[in-house]
């Protein structure tokens, strides 16, 4: 076709690469290139806000600590007939979950500023997938909860956290903690497109923030009052906790390991669709 | 792809005056309230079409539909010849847009901004950088582009924004109201940016409230109203219909704005009784002169004299046929807006 003759034979003043860049946009390879400068934007965000970084990695840091050193020696005593370990193998997985769930809030913040801001109707105005545009936050709160939490298992080993973890057993807790990570940002998600304001969205990170205290995180749910008891045992950071402790500290996991799965992608499938939907609406109006 | 190369060839080969932005008829309700009545735009390849109209008129409206950003319930539109609401990715990559909000990262640098919408256009690591470069020059940002934006100040946000969506140098560009809230600098320099866009051949729609921006900068004006187009020409033609300047004539008591009205007795006469002023078209000096003349003639004393020249409000209340709105309030904004502009100007 000589299409093409007629094309160069025009005095296009405009950069011939913006021209010729600009015009291919879907297939796969271009949806992961789109993928990673979103995700690049993430860990930027995420990079210039030390702030929330040291809050989500120092908060726990200090929990953790506390409850290892200042109610530890009472707790120790307290739950020995339930779980007789050393309070800080207890306590650490249960921080660890507590690192990775407040962190994973922070997302809903995250979203709630691009959705807030015009910075949305940006992506919009571009060629690419908007959702992406959601993508890249999920995928920055995998990798900075991820370092949030290898930093906090750092300190734990420090203050004498001994787990009894093969690799195998590491790479199964890995596994687990991402699972969660992902399932509480997808919530978070869902949470920042449904808050007007960030200051609403933050609302959401102290929920989180307080759901493991409920949980047997720090302390076993058999010693609780029975309605707390209740919830505990039936609440989905319970089940997670005691499988990622169990992988670490050699504690018996039952049920849990399965129980944490199903909680965590049922979680998932309902929360996703809804983020998606949610997502559309406030982009198309 | 082979199909743009041959819509891109042949456009220039046979220069046809193919309208780059066209809606016919376009709707649009929020709730039950109608926003857009049957809008009708053509804005001819490499020139400049200004929107004009007061807020609520529909601008904003117009503009996110045309670039796909809001969806619409009737009418056609297309962008170089894309259907806006079949070909939503093909019109993206011919049109870039500027809100009246700057929709950049704050977090991010100017220069990491301008890279990372490069890279989403699809430009290579290197040729985005050097996009990116050029950019920060010509909008005068070298300075600034490795500070978060949230440091920036009103106009540089805004040129910042101007320039994010030149990235992939579209050859349509929407620009809704680029210069509300800046100042008369930043105005200025706005504008100069403009004036070089359509002088390298690019398309632009430009929403504006202000007329005298509208004819600083635009091939032709069309006045939205009530989501309407009620008026489309050239700014002069537009002129031409309000009339020109108008005289304006304040008093002390009623029976001088009588005495003076009978003396006048012209068809075109503004009268508000409460503010005790009148006011009537002139077209020069020399209507100037009969105005005073045929004052002279009956024995009335004006307090206040002035030649106001034509404002949106003129524009307005000519161009719907409504009465004009007596009142302080009225002619205070009207006044405002055309000592804004004077001041840009």
């Amino acid at each position: 076709m000589n299409a093409t003759l007629i094309h160069h034979d025009t005095h296009d003043t405009r950069p011939e690469n913006a021209r010729a860049g600009s015009r291919p946009g879907t297939g796969a390879r271009w949806l992961a290139s789109d993928a990673l400068v979103l995700i690049t934007r993430g860990l930027r965000h995420t990079l210039r806000s030390p702030d929330s970084m040291i809050t989500s990695v120092a908060l726990p840091i200090m929990l953790m600590l506390m409850f290892v050193y200042v109610f530890g020696g009472a707790i120790e005593g307290g739950i020995e007939h339930v779980a007789p370990v050393a309070y800080v193998d207890y306590v650490v997985p249960g921080v660890i979950l507590l690192t990775a769930g407040f962190g994973a809030a922070i997302t809903a913040i995250n979203v709630t500023n691009d959705m807030s801001t015009g910075v949305i109707d940006r992506f919009r105005s571009l060629p690419i997938g908007n959702w992406i545009v959601v993508l890249g936050h999920v995928v920055a709160s995998l990798a900075r909860n991820l370092f949030a939490t290898a930093l906090v298992v750092g300190v734990a080993l420090l203050i004498g956290f001994r787990p009894t973890a093969s690799v195998l057993e590491w790479a199964a807790a890995i596994g687990a903690i991402t699972l969660f990570v992902l399932m509480m940002t997808w919530v978070s998600v869902l949470f920042g497109l449904i808050a007007k304001t960030p200051d609403g969205a933050s609302g959401f990170t102290f929920f989180v923030l307080f759901l493991p205290y409920v949980s047997s995180a720090f302390v076993p749910p058999e010693t609780m009052p029975s309605v707390l008891h209740g919830f505990a045992e039936h609440q989905p950071v319970t089940p997670i906790i005691e499988t990622v402790r169990g992988l670490l500290t050699g504690t018996p996991i039952g049920n849990s390991a399965w129980l944490a799965i199903a909680w965590c992608v049922g979680i998932l499938v309902l929360v996703m669709p809804i983020s998606g939907r949610l997502f559309r609406r406030r982009t198309t109006s | 792809m082979e199909n743009t190369v041959i819509r891109e060839g042949m456009a220039t080969v046979k220069p046809t005056r193919q309208a780059a932005i066209h809606a016919s008829g376009l709707r649009k309700s929020f709730k039950d309230s109608a926003v857009l009545d049957g809008v009708d735009l053509d804005v001819d390849t490499g020139t400049m079409l200004a929107l004009l109209g007061p807020n609520g008129a529909g601008k904003t409206t117009t503009v996110r539909i045309l670039s796909t950003l809001l969806p619409f319930d009737g009418g056609e539109a297309t962008i170089s010849g894309y259907d806006v609401a079949c070909e939503p990715d093909e019109v993206r990559r011919v049109m870039g847009i500027t809100g009246q909000y700057a929709t950049v990262d704050e977090v991010l640098t100017g220069r990491e901004n301008l890279v990372m919408i490069g890279r989403l256009y699809h430009l290579g690591k290197a040729a985005a950088r050097a996009r990116a470069d050029t950019l920060l020059h010509q909008f005068d940002l070298v300075d600034a582009a490795d500070r978060a934006v949230r440091t920036y100040s009103g106009g540089m946000r805004r040129r910042l924004d101007l320039a994010a969506s030149l990235i992939a140098d579209p050859p349509v560009i929407f620009l809704d109201e680029p210069t509300t809230g800046l100042d008369p600098r930043s105005r200025q320099a706005m504008w100069d940016v403009i004036r070089g866009l359509v002088a390298s051949g690019t398309t632009i729609l430009l929403t504006t409230q202000y007329l005298e921006e509208a004819d600083q900068l635009a091939d032709r004006v069309a006045v939205i109203d009530h989501g309407r187009i009620i008026a489309d020409g050239t700014a002069a033609e537009l002129k031409q219909r309000v009339g020109t300047e108008r005289l304006e004539l304040s008093f002390e008591h009623t029976a001088d704005l009588a005495a003076a009205r009978t003396a006048l007795g012209v068809e075109d006469l503004h009268v508000d009784e409460e503010a005790l002023r009148l006011s009537t078209a002139v077209g020069g000096p020399d209507e100037v002169r009969d105005v005073l003349n045929a004052l002279g003639q009956v024995p009335v004393r004006a307090t206040d004299l002035q030649l106001s020249r034509p404002t949106l409000d003129d524009v307005f209340f000519d161009l719907t046929g409504q009465a004009r709105p007596d009142g302080d309030g009225t002619r205070t904004t009207a006044r405002a807006v055309a000592t804004e502009g004077a001041d840009a100007a």
